[in-house]
């Protein structure tokens, strides 16, 4: 079998593997991240839907950070422009569902455009800085709660007779909400894969690599920059879509804070930038553990740990900050480097090289 | 007239406050192409420092006295979280730009972690003398004696950091490599000791921002995620002034502070416009950027 086809086949395995976990339920003690200890219980159904959410937009995301290697500090703008026009055009206008997605995704294309084109008028680390800002500004604007729209800090919760019923935030409706979580990543991950393999993917790269010698070549990198930038915000604004649904409330630090960029920052460097499996691993790793040391930190023999121990390990973005700092610098490339390296070096002991030329460049300065 | 100058006054202040914030990130800009992402967290840990020391020394040692020391350990708090940062997980990643944004990154998100694990998420009160809360009348205005604190603290600076760039081996060593780093060390100087002093420096600076950000501007109250946010208002004053020029920070966080100041006073109480000051900042960094994509003072980019 072929690398393509061999990854393709595996690729299917997975997502029909995850597509029938609602329906199993088995009894898995230690390694679920919810107190209930079944696979299909409600606690677990949901953190892997978030699993799944974060993967979607960590794909976006490193289109931009991983292909074209801008560092952008703004996905979180158009992951809040999911949540928040969504739930507004439901919840207090009241729209049909589609023209609500419509809406969503238009305003989030316009917001790519306009504050990518003037970001992208920049570059290095002073575009990394206004991406940051501009992010910053939509975030003030959300917890400002103009004419009561977003609700502020209170948050919006996503309420509206428009909803299909097998939609709606009911406990029973969990395994629904799952399957669109799963499907948003399904979708996102074939937009990503046919975006990156195609001419204009590969323009990505060469940015990333060189973009003065692009110029030389007579290609004008702002327009494909531009494009990267869109796209990574579109897929990160279906995320926000899901994660609406899918969570039910709308709150700004949850939501619109500058901490879920770093996140998906975070995801996106520990499962390897620049590659599509690394970025899916990274962020349902990051998400799971997320939830899974929370869980531990709740658990009652904890407590009679000593503080020196139980404050650090109570906390998860203590212990996932200093997992990415030591990865960061122990495991350049994340878990994809660590693969192809490993892959690299079995190819050169069979003198077959040729195999081993991954079908994706990772990104090598990290 | 007399609002509008009392306004100037504190949007000063608060410029001041930024310039020791933005200072220090513009240096380890210029010298080593990194976005120090945790220069919140020493602003953090300065502020941290200055109520530790503040709140366990013996209260016979008399609020003025107190408070001075509180100041001392937010420099040093600051100073000494930068140089271990530098020495420990940036040193290591030389040559590797963006690894080291990342690491700074992730420093952040594990030590305000565990700040939010040790002190809990709720603030804490920096104890202050009685003086500084009270307020100077100076020809019909009454000033905030804090302002006064922070403005003083903030010409200080700029002033020994001036010289300490044009005058001494150090400073001139640094302001070569902001200039050309492979030509100074093409040189035989040592870029390395020039890397740690830079983040001492601006460590330092950022540490007494943390205080005096409490002290004048939240009511002397501290909270881990605190320098966070005020970071971004650094990094703005940064881009605005030109990365790696100390002039330009010191002229764009003077901007920044009086748009914000201005507009906050004149605009924020109108419904639904409370985060206006904010957000004209960040509508300012826009202009300046599609006018002067370098920044004010900015050379090179």
């Amino acid at each position: 079998m072929s690398p393509v086809v061999r990854r393709s086949a595996l690729a299917v395995a997975l997502v029909a593997l995850f597509a029938f976990v609602p329906l199993i339920g088995l009894h898995l003690p230690w390694v679920l991240p919810s107190t209930v200890n079944v696979v299909n219980s409600t606690g677990t159904l949901e953190v892997l839907a978030l699993c799944f959410i974060f993967a979607g937009v960590a794909l976006g995301y490193d289109v931009i950070f991983g292909y074209t290697g801008l560092l952008s500090l703004g996905p979180v703008m158009y992951f809040a422009t999911g949540v928040y026009v969504f739930d507004i055009t439901l919840t207090h206008w009241n729209w049909p569902l589609l023209s609500a997605l419509v809406a969503t995704f238009a305003v989030s294309l316009v917001l790519a455009v306009v504050f990518g084109a003037i970001a992208l008028r920049v570059s290095g680390i002073a575009f990394t800085m206004v991406t940051l800002a501009f992010a910053q500004a939509f975030y003030y604007l959300i917890e400002d709660n103009p004419h009561g729209l977003t609700g502020g800090d209170t948050g919006l919760a996503l309420f509206s007779s428009r909803l299909p019923g097998f939609m709606s935030g009911a406990v029973s409706n969990t395994r629904n909400l799952y399957w669109i979580a799963l499907g948003f990543l399904v979708v996102s991950y074939a937009v990503v894969w046919l975006v990156t393999e195609s001419a204009t993917g590969h323009v990505f790269v060469a940015i990333r690599e060189n973009e003065r010698r692009l110029e030389v070549l007579g290609i004008h990198p702002f327009r494909y920059k531009l494009a990267a930038y869109t796209l990574s915000s579109l897929v990160a604004t279906g995320g926000g879509v899901a994660y609406i649904l899918l969570i039910g409330t709308a709150v700004p630090s949850a939501v619109a804070s500058v901490t879920v960029t770093l996140s998906i920052l975070i995801m996106v460097v520990l499962g390897g930038a620049g590659t599509r499996w690394g970025a899916v691993t990274g962020a349902m790793l990051y998400v799971y553990l997320q939830q899974y040391l929370l869980k531990v930190a709740a658990e009652p023999s904890f407590a009679t740990l000593p503080a020196v121990l139980r404050v650090p390990l109570s906390q998860p973005q203590f212990l996932l900050g200093a997992i990415f700092v030591l990865f960061v610098i122990f495991v350049p490339g994340g878990l994809a480097g660590v693969v192809t390296r490993r892959r690299l070096r079995t190819a050169a002991r069979r003198f077959d090289l040729t195999s081993a030329t991954p079908t994706t460049v990772p990104m090598e300065e990290l | 007239m007399n609002v509008l100058l009392a306004l100037t006054f504190s949007g000063i202040a608060l410029g001041a406050v930024y310039f020791l914030a933005a200072s220090g990130l513009s240096l380890i800009y210029g010298l080593m192409d990194i976005l120090n992402f945790a220069h919140g967290l020493f602003m953090t840990l300065g502020a941290y420092a200055a109520w530790d020391v503040a709140s366990h020394l013996p209260v016979s040692w008399g609020a003025p006295l107190l408070f001075s020391t509180a100041l001392v350990a937010s420099i040093l708090g600051g100073a000494l979280a930068a140089g271990l940062t530098e020495v420990l997980i940036i040193r290591p990643l030389y040559g590797r730009p963006i690894g080291q944004i990342l690491v700074t990154i992730g420093l952040d998100l594990a030590v305000v972690g565990l700040l939010l694990g040790g002190f809990g998420s709720n603030s804490l009160s920096v104890p202050v003398p009685l003086w500084l809360i009270e307020a100077t009348h100076v020809g019909g205005l009454s000033l905030p004696n804090s302002d006064f604190v922070a403005l003083v603290a903030g010409v200080v600076v700029l002033v020994s950091l001036e010289l300490f760039l044009r005058k001494t081996r150090y400073g001139i060593t640094i302001r070569a490599g902001v200039e050309n780093r492979d030509m100074v060390s093409a040189l035989g100087i040592n870029v390395g000791r020039a890397f740690t002093l830079v983040f001492v420096i601006g460590g330092a600076m950022a540490g007494l921002a943390g205080l005096l950000y409490a002290v004048v501007f939240s009511g002397d109250l501290i909270s881990p995620t605190q320098g966070d946010s005020l970071l971004i208002f650094a990094f703005i004053v940064v881009v605005i002034g030109g990365l790696g020029s100390i002039r330009g920070s010191a002229v764009a966080a003077l901007i920044v502070g009086l748009v914000q100041d201005y507009t906050n006073f004149y605009l924020g109480s109108h419904p639904g416009m409370a985060e206006i000051g904010n957000l004209s900042v960040v509508l300012l960094l826009a202009l300046v950027l599609e006018w002067r994509p370098r920044g004010l003072f900015g050379s090179t980019l």
